[in-house]
């Protein structure tokens, strides 16, 4: 566990269902990292080797809609234990492409059948170990308080960094000026 | 058209027109921006997509500047912060309202649904959102309806029939289950009133009628009825 500097603000990140690609973004934030870096500890993320999520987290960043019930849970717990939470591009603020499915009854089945079951696997089954699907893929608010948003798919590096910088300093990030719907 | 002069304020600027403007038109001419998306220079006013709600004092209700003839002495407010709400309501009712999923659609970035969403800094969709599971029709040479993008502004319907003068398009059913139709509720292919002049598809505000295989950007012009209105009038 490297030491934790306590004037650090503690931030993590997730990644639900999602292409990885708003992680990608939050990379191409570049040399504007390191600026970041001095007043952030990335405390779990993707990027990072953390198993548990931690307690008295200050921001999170979430990426991708929620689409299975361990899903929903974990973004339960990083509610409880997060100050301000933000929904990091569409998957988590719309659904985006992964909520396509939404359209169809039953979508959750259909999905396991054409994935597992489907006649032309070599071993067609049942997966018994997965999480169970949603019956329906939800965006972050509709589940828990978001506090902020960044749309895009994926989100700009430059308005992720944007808002960052802003809830750092402890500002209200402006979406009128810089929100870009899909 | 040159009876009296009618005087009323807008946003407080005093605004001299013709009997018969609407608020919308009246704005204009003193360079006032009313939000829009329904409505298109050129053809019959709709009033459905309630962008442009506006206040008039003297009375709670609001009322479409598009389709709101002006009166003498009328006093308009077009920038609220209760409108401003109101607005942000309606844009999102609009993409709750079917599968809306910017990423995936053919007219994103080019999209006036999008456009105005951005504007109003809507950047999330408060409401629970209708997945619909609408017919995609791509039987036509070129055009391709997407029933899923249609926000239900009927631009393509009154142009088909006000413009083009041939009525291919028309509405069926009413509330949730309104739909763009050809002809009896025909496949594209099959409906034999259909002069595939693409004017449905320049008018489409948002990705719902589109031409195959073709630049969007190129597609879009809903400019061009205004300028065909313009030059049939040089013809009379």
């Amino acid at each position: 566990m490297p030491q934790m500097n306590p004037k650090k603000l503690r931030v993590a990140t997730v990644w639900l269902s999602g292409c990885s690609g708003c992680h990608m973004s939050f990379l191409d934030q570049d040399e504007q990292l390191l600026e970041l870096a001095k007043q952030i500890t990335l405390v779990y993320s993707p990027l990072i080797d953390a198993k548990e999520f931690p307690p008295d987290v200050a921001l999170t960043l979430i990426e991708g809609a929620v689409a299975n019930e361990e899903q929903k849970e974990m973004l339960k717990t990083v509610r409880a234990k997060t100050i301000t939470l933000v929904s990091l591009g569409d998957c988590a603020v719309t659904g985006n492409v992964v909520a396509l499915r939404n359209r169809w009854p039953q979508s959750d089945q259909a999905i396991i059948d054409r994935a597992y079951n489907d006649p032309t696997n070599l071993h067609p089954q049942t997966p018994q170990q997965v999480p169970k699907l949603l019956s329906q893929v939800q965006p972050l608010h509709e589940i828990v308080k978001v506090d902020h948003y960044i749309p895009g798919c994926p989100p700009n590096a430059k308005l992720i960094n944007y808002v960052l910088t802003e809830l750092i300093a402890g500002r209200i990030p402006l979406r009128e000026e810089h929100a870009k719907y899909g | 058209m040159n009876t009296h002069p009618m005087k009323l304020k807008i946003d407080g600027v005093d605004v001299e027109c013709s009997e018969g403007s609407t608020i919308l038109t009246a704005a204009k001419t003193v360079g006032i921006n009313i939000p829009t998306l329904c409505y298109l220079e050129g053809l019959t006013p709709y009033g459905g997509c309630r962008l442009c709600l506006v206040e008039v004092s003297g009375t709670n209700k609001l009322f479409p500047a598009c389709a709101t003839p002006v009166a003498s002495g009328m006093e308009v407010t077009t920038q609220s912060p209760k409108l401003h709400e109101y607005r942000k309501m309606v844009l999102q009712t609009l993409l709750a309202e079917r599968t809306h999923i910017c990423s995936v659609c053919i007219a994103n970035d080019h999209c006036e649904l999008q456009t105005q969403t951005n504007q109003y800094g809507v950047d999330h969709v408060f409401y629970e959102r209708n997945w619909s599971c609408n017919e995609i029709d791509s039987t036509h040479d070129f055009l391709v309806i997407d029933r899923n993008r249609c926000i239900l502004c009927t631009r393509c319907v009154r142009a088909c029939d006000e413009i083009e003068g041939v009525h291919t398009l028309d509405l069926k059913f009413h509330g949730k289950n309104t739909d763009v139709i050809m002809d009896q509720d025909e496949l594209w292919s099959k409906a034999c009133s259909c002069t595939s002049c693409r004017k449905c598809a320049k008018v489409c505000p948002v990705g719902a009628i589109y031409v195959e295989g073709e630049n969007i950007e190129y597609t879009k012009d809903p400019q061009v009825i205004a300028f065909i209105v313009e030059r049939r009038k040089c013809l009379k």
